[in-house]
């Protein structure tokens, strides 16, 4: 675009700031939530387009994502496929948690330092604390 | 588009009137995936098996089915608004402009259509 081509200085970029929290988690919006965009919704599209297809086709999806019995490639795909159902489990709630601390600051409210950096960090805590609960639910009653 | 007065120039190419209606967007279907999405992770928490059967059973009822298509409709058009953003900031030049712009349209509207599709088909019977 325009800013390509001319010499007009650029803003500075990642390097140039000190880390905090209320950074970390405005990357880690956007990263989960085109985790979740991709990932995500094509995982939710694989799953129902199985369920739809009939029962063979949804044994194809168990196999490749969750328990690697089809062939020594879905064995790989299966390790992938757990790693990348927690991980969207953990990208879900981040990106909820994150999602509300925007709500609150469109309204105006939470861009005191302290307040900030603090409920950023418990953005963190909850989605890991979430994530943790939802899988050892799954893991212990089924 | 002008005649060369600086006017002239950027007449046109802004977002005039229609400035919030992205950001507003983003956050309608934010709020619709508030309900939608813990509904879909506390329904398959509380589902007893993940056979064929099961699963296939609970999705071809009306409010489980109603929601996936509620979540078909709102979580993908709330993820092509926020592709579209990140996009936007990484994706220079009229080139990558028109490749963006051909990706966020046509991509979410396939994957809508195709779940819905699939959906309809789990509800009212077919496999």
């Amino acid at each position: 675009m325009v800013q390509a081509s001319s010499n007009r200085p650029l803003s500075p970029h990642l390097q140039i700031w000190r880390w905090g929290p209320a950074m970390l988690v405005s990357i880690l919006h956007r990263v989960t939530g085109n985790a979740l965009a991709f990932a995500g919704l094509g995982l939710l599209l694989w799953w129902i387009g199985a369920i739809a297809a009939g029962e063979s086709s949804y044994q194809v999806f168990i196999a490749y994502v969750w328990t690697g019995t089809a062939s020594s490639l879905s064995v790989l795909t299966s390790i992938l496929g757990k790693v990348a159902l927690i991980g969207l489990t953990w990208a879900f709630f981040q990106h909820l948690a994150t999602g509300l601390r925007h709500l609150v600051l469109d309204i105006g409210a939470g861009y005191e330092l302290d307040a900030n950096a603090r409920w950023s960090t418990l953005t963190i805590v909850f989605s890991v604390c979430a994530t943790a609960l939802v899988w050892a639910y799954l893991l212990l009653s089924h | 588009m002008g005649n060369g007065t600086s006017i002239g120039r950027v007449r046109g190419l802004g977002s005039s009137h229609h400035g919030t209606h992205h950001w507003l967007a983003t956050r309608l279907t934010g709020v619709g995936n508030l309900v939608l999405i813990p509904y879909l992770v506390i329904s398959l928490m509380l589902l007893n098996s993940y056979d064929y059967a099961s699963v296939h059973a609970w999705l071809a009822q009306p409010v489980p089915a109603t929601a996936m298509v509620l979540i078909l409709l709102n979580t993908v058009y709330h993820a092509r608004l926020g592709v579209q953003v990140m996009l936007e900031d990484y994706v220079h030049g009229e080139g990558g402009r028109v490749a963006t712009w051909l990706l966020i349209n046509i991509v979410p509207a396939a994957a809508t259509v195709f779940g819905v599709v699939c959906i309809v088909r789990i509800a009212l019977g077919g496999a």
